[in-house]
């Protein structure tokens, strides 16, 4: 039999580290080396990543024609198969996939990149403050929290939409303080797990303030699992606000977002007419967030994956 | 462990409460009358003022609360406003379809995601392995009607078996006939927790597999079969059961997709159409419903986590 070690950093999580090329022969506890170079499964998402947001931020400029502009205004037919002028055929109302695909991935990661940075900020306010005071605060904001975190995600959005309308506001606020629960959670346990170490007593014992213990000794320490998260959180504000929108309770018609572009052009299926209109919108959507889980895995496989157990 | 599972069990009946609180606070803050919406815009200020103290609206919120939650638990989930039927009649003909549907998946594709995910676990880093990780860490990131827009390319497309949306009634179809009938949302629904499954088990199976005991049996000399099958898989049973009952939880979304996508009527379609017409009494029932399911699903993945982990049994 050969030597293997049945080692793996491995727990209940789903989002556990991935190891492309598992190893027996590392220890977990091997220190990792401390300069992150992607495997080729990171370059893989980096690429694709960066694609993404490269056509979100100028999306909009290189884009054809307008969003809602028709590309062959004398020949309107619903559902037109790829043709010069329109390379990805056009949608339910004649207009071109193309164009209205590069106007919507910049509103898509837009919102969703906004709402996560609400989320981090909310959370981790919230999440180191309740570590670091007194037990009975801390105890009281943790139910308050677990309270949100056993409903399903949807169900709140749902909630939400219904009470005050849709509009990017609302959807950026709402995915934002959703996912702000999460976010706690880690925060707090981190900075629980940080607030106990020898460092930070020798501040403490120093007479140093709670901001300084903040600032310049919890949060050097917590930043690098947080941003490996931000990623998976990313992901997690991407699938809702795509579902939200995919629901027709999302970004509004007619602005172009992936998730209402699927849900517009359902019916180019059930004619048989073409799958690229509801192809083109969730491939692009599949190929955003599978690119981002290529980079978190990659990251918490570098480091040593130990950021699940944290959590 | 009673003790700690009736523990569970009320932190459980105060979540439940907890989330009964959200969700009516949530469609109260609803601008507009509720009696307003329901009578119209022509409606007299005498009419709505009646039909106002019918529902109960002129109580203070406190009192309507409770008048609701009896209601609830007593079965009466209210008058639709937007239809004017009882919401238990609305949801008679269609509780079957997503019930069906959420069954079936979880019948199908529990067993296989789970015996792919051990076998994973069995043969870690070969070509095997490496595909079902590489196919569920795809898949687990990518949402729901990607899923399904692969498959009807695949079914409805390439192969043109079946239909591309869910058609014709389920009355008096057995078994295989309600497969077949939704065929493909099952079939997403399966890869949807399948991708989670996989990489679950997997690691469920692995963490276990990486313990002194089984290194003991390694250095035995016992078989690899018998390891996995006698030491190692009765101690992952606990955290495998956890890693099912979260992942059913989660259908709950992909539930409300995958009606929307293959345009059936289910439970999910019904509060949808509610958030649209703002028929705040379907969604406060159905939302207590769907979130019900949840919370009792995750409450049973808790309790297996607890059976399965002395540790967690006996917190220092």
């Amino acid at each position: 039999m050969t030597k293997q070690k049945h080692r793996e950093s491995s727990d209940g999580h789903f989002v556990a580290p991935y190891d492309a090329s598992i190893s027996f022969d590392e220890l977990p506890d091997s220190i990792p080396p401390s300069r992150y170079k992607p495997t080729w499964t990171g370059w893989v998402g980096i690429t694709i990543f960066s694609f993404w947001v490269f056509i979100a931020i100028f999306g909009q400029y290189l884009a054809p024609i307008g969003e809602n502009d028709l590309p062959f205004p004398d020949d309107y037919s619903e559902f037109q198969l790829p043709r010069a002028g329109a390379w990805l055929g056009t949608d339910v109302s004649d207009r071109d996939i193309l164009s209205r695909l590069m106007f919507g991935a910049g509103r898509t990661i837009g919102i969703a990149f906004a709402a996560t940075l609400l989320a981090y900020f909310i959370g981790v306010v919230l999440g180191i403050g309740a570590a670091i005071s007194t037990p009975r605060v801390d105890m009281i904001v943790s139910r308050i929290n677990d309270a949100f975190l056993s409903l399903p995600t949807i169900m709140l959005g749902l909630v939400v939409v219904a009470a005050v309308g849709s509009s990017i506001p609302v959807l950026i606020v709402t995915a934002g303080v959703i996912y702000a629960t999460v976010v706690f959670r880690l925060a707090r346990a981190l900075g629980q797990e940080i607030m106990v170490m020898d460092f930070v007593e020798a501040a403490r014992v120093r007479g140093e303030g709670r901001w300084w213990i903040i600032t310049r000794e919890i949060w050097p320490n917590a930043a690098m699992p947080l941003m490996t998260d931000f990623g998976l959180r990313l992901i997690y504000v991407i699938l809702f606000i795509s579902s939200l929108s995919f629901l027709g309770l999302g970004v509004q018609p007619p602005k172009a977002d992936w998730g209402s572009m699927v849900r517009e052009n359902l019916g180019a299926l059930s004619y048989g007419a073409s799958v690229i209109p509801v192809l083109a919108p969730a491939l692009a959507i599949a190929t955003l967030t599978v690119a981002i889980n290529l980079i978190v895995d990659d990251i918490s496989a570098h480091s040593g994956g130990k950021l699940s157990k944290r959590i | 462990m009673t003790s700690l599972i009736f523990r569970r069990l009320g932190i459980g009946l105060v979540t439940v409460i907890a989330v009964s609180f959200i969700i009516f606070l949530g469609t109260k803050i609803l601008p507009g009358d509720a009696a307003q919406i329901r009578l119209g815009q022509s409606a007299t200020a005498e009419n709505v003022a009646a039909f106002r103290a019918r529902l109960g609206l002129d109580q203070p919120y406190y009192m309507q609360y409770f008048l609701w939650a009896k209601n609830f638990l007593a079965g009466d989930l209210g008058t639709s406003l937007a239809s004017d039927v009882p919401i238990t009649e609305l949801i008679a003909d269609r509780y079957k379809n997503t019930l069906f549907v959420s069954v079936l998946t979880a019948i199908i594709g529990v067993p296989i995601s789970l015996a792919l995910g051990v076998t994973a676990a069995m043969f870690p880093g070969t070509f095997y392995d490496r595909i079902l990780t590489f196919v569920s860490v795809s898949l687990v990131a990518a949402p729901e009607f990607f899923t399904a827009t692969l498959l009807v390319l695949l079914f409805v497309f390439a192969l043109g078996i079946g239909n591309a949306v869910v058609i014709g009634s389920t009355d008096g179809k057995g078994v295989f006939e309600l497969i077949s009938h939704f065929a493909l949302p099952i079939t997403t629904l399966c890869f949807v927790i399948a991708s989670q499954l996989i990489r679950m088990s997997r690691a469920a199976v692995l963490n276990v597999m990486s313990s002194p005991y089984i290194e003991m049996a390694i250095l035995k000399g016992v078989s690899r079969k018998r390891i996995i099958f006698r030491h190692a898989l009765l101690n992952a049973i606990g955290p495998i059961v956890n890693v099912v009952a979260l992942n059913l939880a989660y259908l709950v979304t992909g539930v409300i997709v995958v009606e929307v996508y293959f345009g059936y009527n289910g439970l999910a379609t019904l509060i949808v159409q509610g958030v649209q017409t703002r028929d705040y009494v379907l969604i406060q029932g159905l939302g207590m419903i769907f979130c019900l399911t949840y919370v009792v699903l995750m409450l049973i993945a808790d309790i297996a986590a607890y059976a399965s982990n002395a540790r967690l049994r006996h917190p220092k």
